[in-house]
C-alpha cells in the first residue's frame, strides 16, 4: 500500500525513484526507535533466556553448556524460594492496601472545598520523589533510638527497635515505605475514575431516597471496577521492578529477608559475577512480567468490552 | 454530601494528609540541625541552627555539584532524543500503512511490558562490550527510544483531520513541513506532557545508573545520594544526610508544587496510554 501522506502529493508521473523513497519512508521513521528498541529490549531478553543456559560463574571462567541445569538448581534452592516467597508477601503487603489507600484518598480530595488542592499535594509528593530519596528518608525515619519512630514510641514506653535489622519487622518497614511512596499515584487514577462516574446515575440514586454508604457500596465501588483492575496490574509490575529502597535500607537482608527476584538478580549479577544464574533470574522475571502483561490486557477487554 | 458529613471528611483528610508530610518535614528539620549537638537528634527541636553547614557539608562531601551537571546531561539528554525518535515513529505509526507493521507495533509493546530494570544484567554486557561503562551515554542509552512517547504520539497525531495534511500537500508541502506545520503543534501538549514524565522518571533513575557508572564523572545525583546515606549508618551523620536528600529532591519538589496540575494530569496520561 501507498504511503498516507504522499497520495495526493504522487500522481501516476512521479518518477520512480521518487516512489521508492515515499514507500521506505515510514522504515525510516521507525528505524532510530526500532534499532535502539532491538538492541535494548528485544536483545538483552534473549540473551537472558540464552545465558540461562550457561554455566558462567567464577568457577567457570569460560562460559560452560548447562542445559536447564540452573532452572533446575533454582528449583530446590530454599534460597531462591525464599526469594520468591518474599516477592509475593511484598506484593500481597503493597499492592491491596496502597489500592484501598489511594481509593479513600481519592474520595477525600474530591470533595470540593479550598482544602483538596492542599491535601492532593500532600498526598502526591512522594511519587515525584526518587524512591532512593524516599528511602533514605525512610531509613533515617526507623533508625533505633534516633528514629521518628522510635522517638514516638519511646512515649509510650516502647521503643528500640531495630525495625530494618530483623527479619520480622524488615518486610513490614520496606512495605510501608513503598506505601508512602507509590499511593498518590493510584489515588490520581482514582479521582480520574471518580469525575467520570455518570451523573445521572447518582441522580437517580438521590430519587431513590439512598443514603452516602449505600451509594458508596452499590454505585461508586461497583462503577470503579475497571480502575481497580488496571491500577492492580499497574502496581503488581511495580512490586516487581521497584528495588531501590532495598538497597538502601536492607541490602535484601537480613537473612535475605526482604531480597525480592528483581534485587536478587542485581545481587547475582553484580555481587557474585554469576551471570548464568542471573540471566536465569531474569527469564523468569521477564516471563512473570509478560504474564502480567497480559492478564491485564485480557481483564481490560472481559471490562470495557463485554 | 451534606455540610456536617463535608467537613468531617475534609478534617480527617487534614489529619492524614499531615501524617503523610511528616517524612518530609522531619529531614527538613533534620537537614537543620546541629550536628555538633548531643541532643539534636533524639529531641524533635533541639538543636536547631539557622543555617546551611549540613547542606555545605554535603555538597562537597559527595561531589553533588558534578552529580548535578550528570543528572541535567543525562536528563535532558534523554528528552531531546527520546522527543525526535517518538515524533517519527509516532507519525510513521499513525498515517502510514506499511508491510510489517503489527511486527513492530509488537516489538514496541513488549517494551511496554518489560521495564528496562528487568534487563540490567544483558544491558550491562552490552554496553561493556561497546566500551561505554562509567559514562553519561551509557546511562542514556536504554531510554532514547520510549515505546510509552511513541505510542502517546501515534494516539495525538491520529487525532489531526486529514483534511489540515491535504490542505498542506495541496499546498506543496513536503512530509517534513507537514509534520513540523500541521501535526507538531496539535501534539504540543502531548510532548510536553510527556517530558514531565520522563524528566521525573530519569531524574529518579537509579539500578541501571549504579551499575553503569562508578565515578563522579558519570554518576547521577541519586547515585551520589546512595553513596552519602551508606556512609551514615551510624546515625552521627544524619543532619548531613537529610540536607544531602534535599539536595536531591528540591529541584523536583519545586517543579512539581509551580506545575502541579500538569504533573497529575501528565502521571494520569502515561498510566492509562
Amino acid at each position: 500500500m501507498a504511503s498516507a501522506v504522499a497520495d495526493p502529493a504522487v500522481p501516476a508521473s512521479t518518477p520512480s525513484g521518487r516512489r521508492r523513497w515515499i514507500r521506505l519512508q515510514p522504515y525510516l521513521m521507525l528505524l532510530p526507535s526500532a534499532a535502539f528498541l532491538a538492541v535494548f529490549t528485544l536483545w538483552p531478553m534473549l540473551k537472558a533466556a540464552a545465558g540461562s543456559l550457561f554455566y558462567n560463574d567464577s568457577a567457570h571462567p569460560q562460559p560452560e553448556f548447562a542445559g536447564f541445569a540452573i532452572y533446575q538448581s533454582l528449583w530446590v534452592d530454599p534460597e531462591f524460594r525464599q526469594v520468591l516467597a518474599n516477592t509475593g508477601w511484598f506484593i500481597l503487603g503493597t499492592v491491596p492496601l496502597s489500592l484501598v489507600l489511594g481509593r479513600l484518598f481519592a474520595l477525600l480530595v474530591n470533595q470540593p472545598g479550598v482544602l483538596s488542592p492542599v491535601l492532593r499535594a500532600a498526598f502526591f509528593h512522594p511519587v515525584v520523589l526518587p524512591m532512593v530519596s524516599a528511602a533514605s528518608i525512610w531509613l533515617f525515619l526507623y533508625t533505633p533510638q534516633y528514629g521518628l519512630i522510635d522517638q514516638a514510641l519511646a512515649g509510650f514506653g516502647l521503643g528500640q527497635v531495630n525495625w530494618l535489622g530483623q527479619p520480622g519487622t524488615a518486610m513490614w518497614a520496606v512495605i510501608l515505605t513503598m506505601i508512602w511512596k507509590q499511593v498518590g499515584f493510584y489515588m490520581i487514577f482514582y479521582l480520574a475514575g471518580l469525575q467520570n462516574l455518570p451523573a445521572d446515575v447518582y441522580e437517580a440514586a438521590d430519587l431513590d431516597g439512598a443514603g452516602a454508604v449505600r451509594k458508596f457500596f452499590s454505585l461508586t465501588l461497583p462503577l470503579l471496577m475497571p480502575t481497580t483492575l488496571f491500577v492492580t496490574t499497574i502496581a503488581i509490575v511495580n512490586a516487581f521492578q521497584t528495588v531501590d529502597h532495598l538497597y538502601i535500607m536492607t541490602q535484601g537482608g537480613p537473612n535475605n529477608s526482604t531480597a525480592t527476584l528483581l534485587y536478587y538478580v542485581y545481587q547475582q549479577a553484580f555481587t557474585f559475577n554469576d551471570f548464568g544464574k542471573a540471566s536465569a533470574l531474569s527469564a523468569i522475571l521477564i516471563v512473570l512480567l509478560i504474564l502480567c502483561a497480559l492478564l491485564q490486557n485480557w481483564v481490560d477487554r472481559r471490562v470495557h468490552y463485554q | 454530601m451534606r455540610g456536617a458529613g463535608r467537613v468531617a471528611l475534609q478534617f480527617v483528610g487534614l489529619v492524614v494528609a499531615v501524617f503523610w508530610c511528616i517524612p518530609l518535614f522531619w529531614t527538613l528539620l533534620t537537614a537543620f540541625k546541629s550536628p555538633d549537638d548531643p541532643d539534636a537528634l533524639t529531641s524533635l527541636f533541639a538543636g536547631l541552627q539557622p543555617s546551611l553547614q549540613n547542606f555545605a557539608m554535603a555538597w562537597q562531601s559527595a561531589s553533588f555539584a558534578s552529580y548535578y551537571l550528570n543528572t541535567i546531561v543525562i536528563v535532558v539528554g534523554i528528552l531531546v532524543v527520546q522527543c525526535v525518535f517518538i515524533t517519527l515513529a509516532g507519525f510513521a505509526f499513525a498515517r502510514f500503512e506499511f508491510r510489517g507493521k503489527n511486527i513492530l507495533f509488537t516489538l514496541f509493546l513488549l517494551q511496554l511490558m518489560v521495564p528496562a530494570s528487568a534487563l540490567i544484567g544483558p544491558n550491562y554486557t552490552t554496553v561493556r562490550s561497546l566500551g561505554l561503562l562509567d559514562t553519561k551515554v551509557a546511562v542514556m542509552l536504554p531510554y532514547v527510544a520510549s515505546a510509552m512517547g511513541t505510542f502517546w504520539m501515534r494516539q495525538t497525531f491520529r487525532q489531526v483531520p486529514r483534511e489540515l495534511e491535504e490542505a498542506a500537500v495541496m499546498d506543496g508541502a513536503r512530509w517534513w513541513q507537514v509534520l513540523w506545520h500541521v501535526y507538531l503543534p496539535a501534539a504540543r501538549p502531548a510532548l510536553s506532557a510527556f517530558a514531565l514524565v520522563s524528566l521525573s522518571i530519569h531524574w529518579n533513575d537509579f539500578l541501571w545508573p549504579l551499575v553503569v557508572t562508578n565515578t563522579p564523572k558519570s554518576q547521577p545525583l541519586t547515585v551520589g545520594l546512595s553513596l552519602l546515606t551508606q556512609m551514615g549508618e551510624t546515625g552521627a551523620q544524619w543532619s548531613m544526610i537529610a540536607a544531602g536528600t534535599w539536595i536531591v529532591i528540591l529541584p523536583l519538589l519545586v517543579l512539581f508544587l509551580i506545575f502541579q496540575r500538569q504533573f497529575v494530569n501528565s502521571f494520569l496520561q502515561s498510566g492509562l496510554k
